[in-house]
């Protein structure tokens, strides 16, 4: 029974089940704090105890789908060049703009958490936190941080990022429907951009393409700055 | 479908080739993003081959975290030491880049926007700036907002 439990066919088809199972709740609940990884995440970490399923041998079994992560950050070079005539039509100021956001990301998140006290591990993980989150992980483990924590740090950003916003943009009497998705794209990566095409087409296409520039200035940036600060 | 994935795999094999070579700087699958978009753009590569694979694993990409994700319980007792110092500073911190990118790229419209007048009224000047206009056609793909491009 417990060679059954740790195989990698039992646990392979438990993680795409339960996340197949936590994507049907989200599609029918539209709740953002109820989000497939939020959910299905703990949701494993408890199953994985309760069946007394070791940790290492999770990780083993689940490293097919681990795997994935870096194809899938590649790919995102294909749905950049879908908005590569966005990218042509205003690319200097797009550019120009996400590059200052990520580095005023980067710089915020790293001062901030140090003057609160966090250590070096934790920092590392943190400056991603605006990036697509398999690029994000594997920023955070090149710089030495914890990439489990990435991930769910990014995702929370997404969804607070995703609610204050539109809000903040209206606030701010941000206008532009380029200026609206790249803000969104930017700072809320994936989910960002979910909300940016609630918002409109355009809004959604340029979001989408914030999302892929961020990542690369990020990921440029973060060894950059950490010779800095 | 296997083209696809050999062209996607050999992006990645040919970024993880570059991280090496230059130290790690950058990770290997960044590169490998941006080697394929620049062969798609410089037309190496043919969308349709990598279409149906880099839909596939965009729009399931969530399901690709999950693994990692549980290692969270490995990390327990660093997020319970210092979630004020990491909720804080990523609020801060997001609210700061939609203010700035936002606020950024408004004002740099609005300058271009200032320019193009300025330069319609005094007839010919600078006209080489003349920046096309904005596509309205948008490719709105991402329909299908589902739980994946996070």
């Amino acid at each position: 029974m417990d060679t059954l439990l740790r195989s990698e066919i039992f646990i392979m088809t438990l993680v795409i089940g339960v996340y197949m199972a936590c994507v049907w709740l989200y599609r029918k609940t539209r709740l953002g704090l109820l989000h497939p990884l939020l959910l299905s995440i703990p949701l494993l970490a408890v199953i994985i105890r309760l069946l007394d399923i070791p940790y290492e041998d999770f990780e083993r079994g689940s490293r097919i789908i681990n795997f994935m992560l870096g194809p899938t950050v590649v790919s995102l070079g294909y749905l950049l060049y879908e908005q590569k005539e966005h990218l042509k039509a205003n690319g200097v100021s797009i550019i120009t703009s996400v590059i200052v956001g990520s580095v005023v990301g980067i710089l915020s998140v790293v001062l901030i958490a140090r003057l609160m006290g966090a250590d070096r591990t934790l920092i590392a993980t943190l400056q991603p936190k605006s990036v697509t989150t398999p690029i994000a992980m594997s920023i955070a483990e090149r710089s030495g941080g914890i990439p489990s924590i990435a991930a769910v740090v990014v995702i929370l950003v997404g969804i607070f990022g995703g609610i204050v916003g539109p809000f903040i943009l209206d606030k701010m009497g941000i206008e532009s429907k380029i200026a609206r998705g790249l803000a969104l794209g930017s700072a809320a990566h994936g989910l960002g951009t979910a909300r940016a095409m609630e918002l409109g087409a355009l809004e959604g296409a340029i979001s989408g393409l914030a999302i892929g520039v961020m990542g690369i200035a990020t990921a440029i940036l973060v060894p950059i700055i950490e010779l800095f600060v | 479908m296997l083209t696809g994935i050999f062209i996607i795999l050999l992006f990645f094999a040919l970024g993880e080739a570059l991280a090496w070579l230059t130290g790690g700087f950058i990770p290997g699958s960044v590169l490998g993003m941006i080697l394929l978009f620049a062969a798609l753009c410089m037309k190496i590569v043919k969308p349709e081959q990598v279409k149906p694979v880099a839909r596939f694993l965009c729009d399931n990409m969530a399901l690709f975290f999950v693994p990692a994700g549980v290692g969270i319980i490995n990390a327990l007792d660093i997020l319970s030491r210092y979630w004020q110092a990491v909720l804080v500073s990523c609020a801060v911190s997001t609210v700061l880049v939609i203010i700035v990118v936002a606020g950024l790229q408004q004002w740099q419209e609005n300058r271009k926007e200032a320019k193009t007048t300025a330069s319609t009224t005094d007839a010919g000047t600078g006209n080489k700036e003349a920046i096309p206009e904005r596509p309205e056609t948008v490719s709105c793909r991402a329909e299908n907002n589902t739980a994946s491009d996070l």
